[in-house]
């Protein structure tokens, strides 16, 4: 029981300081408790949110993925230019778009593995390969007219008669749920923990480590490319520029979250609270009015550090007992 | 012993960037019809051409690769070089509205000094991964910055700051003399003391240097706080050279060039052996590359994908698996 809660114990911090953080802006700031913000947090935070859940991922493999924030940009100008150039309907550029990220991710992921190059070198070079890509295309954003979009960005699935879910919100909300799945319910999200938490034992066990590699770097890529479909409905347009920098709130949010940096022990759920909890202050900041956005990064960093010394404040503690 | 002559050549760190920088010149040469890019000239009593040019708007990563040397030497990695790049040159476009450059210089200094320790001791004492320990300041250090010049981007008069990013001296751009005087310092330092020795051994075997009486700890941190101070110097460069100081872009991707310096010229990521020669070839083949996009009229936008490519093809020529075939390749031939 004590066990299972010290292993809860990062997750569990994590919701607290977002209820803690909710809280606290609520009783700043009065129109803050609503539903209303509330369901803007998941509404700002979709493209984010799609590319973390790719990223935590990786992440429990012990794995990173610098290259998703350019992958969003490159696929937004990607689908902007299939659509309104050459006239491809939207559904098929869409499943061009995540075909294309899932076969760049399992290019990278094949380069790591195969030539045993650090993840974090390889993917670098992704980033600039795909955001060159990107502004290969067009320098310039080029907007959307379609009616397929105009009725996906009109449509909003109701919750109550005042508020409603935009597609975004819900592309979201479905890719946590998948996102969910696959990493607690799959044998794939168990190798996945097992190849971050040691990927000689899980070569001895036989686990399929290559493919396990190559797969997840392909499902993260193919979820920022997903993500950056999604950013076309949510902005109307596609942008060769858009996502510089997203991979570090995406890792900032997988980390917060309670996520390993060094892979093997995580939870999908602490993405999600990690997300809200960016969500919650970039949206308590932009309430405040006064305050420099400066703040927002700064309250990230600080965070992130907090957690990082309470993990090793928990591994430290968990090593002492086995001892 | 022509094979070993031959085969200690292969295995210099510096040979894959020469080459590249080799081949570099040739496609500049072959796309000019002449050899204007190898041409110096004087004009108003400084020297012009490509070559400096490339050594003058290289310093910056030279600079930053000198201090990323040795961190990587101690099995780390510094990813915060862009951000305290932006704090300094904030910390000295504040001070400079109101006082003189050398003590605007001297805070923007101590102020990257400062944050390198910060990062040593989150990493050699906190026992934090560098990675993640050196990611906490890339995040907030641009906030700082942005903090620092209440998110404007700052304009700089004043002649005696200028000098750093736009003077000459002998004839040359500032910068390069700078570059040459940190790159000496730095190797006298590590290379005729056992301060290098120091470095390797940590980054080598960290458990078996504690044994041996080594206080890696110290050394770790000494390392993180003189890429610190490196990139405050590249921070002020910067800012010196377009009389500006920008908290969002100053810097930006900046440790990304500085870290493939570093892994091109031969200092492999998982620490030990280093070498300061290469990683100043390493930003020279990166500014190279940036030069010859120019001259052969390839966008800036576009220019990140050659970059990628060349990245690329270092790591997988550096691998190990494709250094066995290639040896495989090489010692049957030998035998035929």
């Amino acid at each position: 029981m004590k066990a299972a809660l010290q292993q809860r114990l990062p997750l569990l911090t994590t919701a607290g300081i977002f209820v803690l953080l909710f809280v606290a802006a609520g009783m700043l700031y009065p129109r803050f408790f609503s539903e209303r913000v509330f369901v803007n947090l998941f509404i700002s935070q979709s493209v984010l949110g799609i590319v973390a859940v790719g990223m935590t991922l990786v992440i429990f493999s012990g794995g990173i993925d610098l290259s998703v924030g350019a992958v969003v940009g490159f696929i937004s100008i990607f689908m902007a230019t299939l659509v309104m150039k050459e006239n491809v309907p939207p559904v098929l550029a869409a499943v061009l778009a995540v075909g294309l990220g899932a076969l760049f991710g399992a290019m990278m992921g094949a380069i790591i593995h195969v030539f045993r190059q650090p993840p974090f070198l390889i993917t670098l070079a992704g980033m600039f390969l795909a955001r060159g890509a990107a502004f290969w295309i067009s320098t310039e954003a080029t907007p959307i007219d379609h009616p397929l979009y105009d009725k996906l960005s009109g449509y909003l699935l109701m919750l109550n008669p005042k508020l409603g879910l935009p597609v975004s919100a819900l592309a979201l909300l479905a890719v946590m749920a998948g996102g969910y799945v696959v990493a607690h319910h799959t044998r794939f999200g168990r190798n996945l923990l097992a190849i971050g938490g040691s990927e000689q034992s899980a070569l001895l066990m036989g686990l399929p480590v290559g493919a396990v590699k190559v797969g997840v770097y392909a499902l993260c890529s193919a979820g920022a490319a997903f993500a950056g479909v999604v950013n076309t409905v949510y902005m109307g347009s596609g942008n060769p520029a858009f996502g510089a920098g997203m991979e570090l709130d995406a890792i900032a949010a997988v980390v917060v979250g309670g996520t390993l940096l060094a892979g093997g022990r995580g939870h999908m759920l602490g993405t999600v609270c990690g997300l809200l909890i960016l969500g919650t202050i970039n949206t308590a900041i932009s309430f405040n009015g006064s305050l420099s956005p400066a703040w927002s990064r700064i309250v990230v960093g600080v965070l992130l550090l907090s957690f990082i010394l309470l993990q090793r404040l928990l591994i430290r503690g968990v090593r002492g007992r086995q001892r | 012993m022509s094979a070993a002559r031959l085969s200690g050549w292969r295995h210099s760190p510096a040979v894959w960037p020469l080459a590249g920088l080799v081949l570099l010149a040739l496609l500049n040469v072959a796309h000019d019809g002449s050899l204007a890019f190898f041409r110096i000239t004087v004009e108003n009593g400084h020297f012009y051409g490509f070559l400096i040019d490339i050594l003058n708007h290289g310093a910056i990563t030279m600079l930053l690769a000198l201090g990323m040397t040795l961190v990587i030497a101690t099995g780390g990695i510094d990813l915060s070089v862009g951000s305290v790049m932006a704090i300094a040159g904030a910390v000295a476009a504040m001070l400079i509205q109101d006082g003189s450059g050398w003590a605007a210089a001297a805070a923007a200094l101590a102020a990257g000094l400062g944050c390198g320790v910060a990062n040593g001791v989150m990493v050699a004492w906190a026992r934090v991964q560098p990675i993640v320990a050196t990611l906490v300041l890339m995040v907030a250090g641009r906030g700082i910055a942005q903090l620092v010049t209440g998110d404007n981007v700052v304009l700089i008069q004043s002649k005696d700051f200028d000098f750093l990013g736009n003077g000459f001296v002998l004839m040359l751009p500032f910068s390069i003399v700078l570059v040459a005087g940190f790159y000496l310092a730095t190797w006298a330092g590590l290379r005729k003391t056992a301060a290098g020795l120091f470095v390797e051994a940590a980054g080598d075997n960290e458990t078996a240097s504690r044994f041996a009486g080594l206080a890696t700890a110290r050394v770790k941190g000494c390392a993180y706080a003189f890429c610190g101070l490196c990139a405050a110097v590249a921070g002020l460069v910067v800012v010196s050279n377009v009389s500006s100081a920008d908290p969002f872009k100053t810097g930006e991707y900046k440790e990304l060039d500085a870290i493939f310096a570093v892994v091109v010229g031969g200092t492999a990521l998982t620490g030990g052996r280093f070498s300061l020669l290469g990683s100043i070839i390493g930003a020279l083949l990166l500014q190279t590359l940036q030069t010859t996009m120019y001259n052969l009229g390839v966008p800036p936008d576009i220019a990140p994908v050659p970059k990628a490519l060349l990245i690329l093809t270092v790591c997988l020529l550096q691998s190990d698996k494709t250094r066995r075939w290639a040896a495989g390749r090489w010692r049957r031939k030998a035998a035929a």
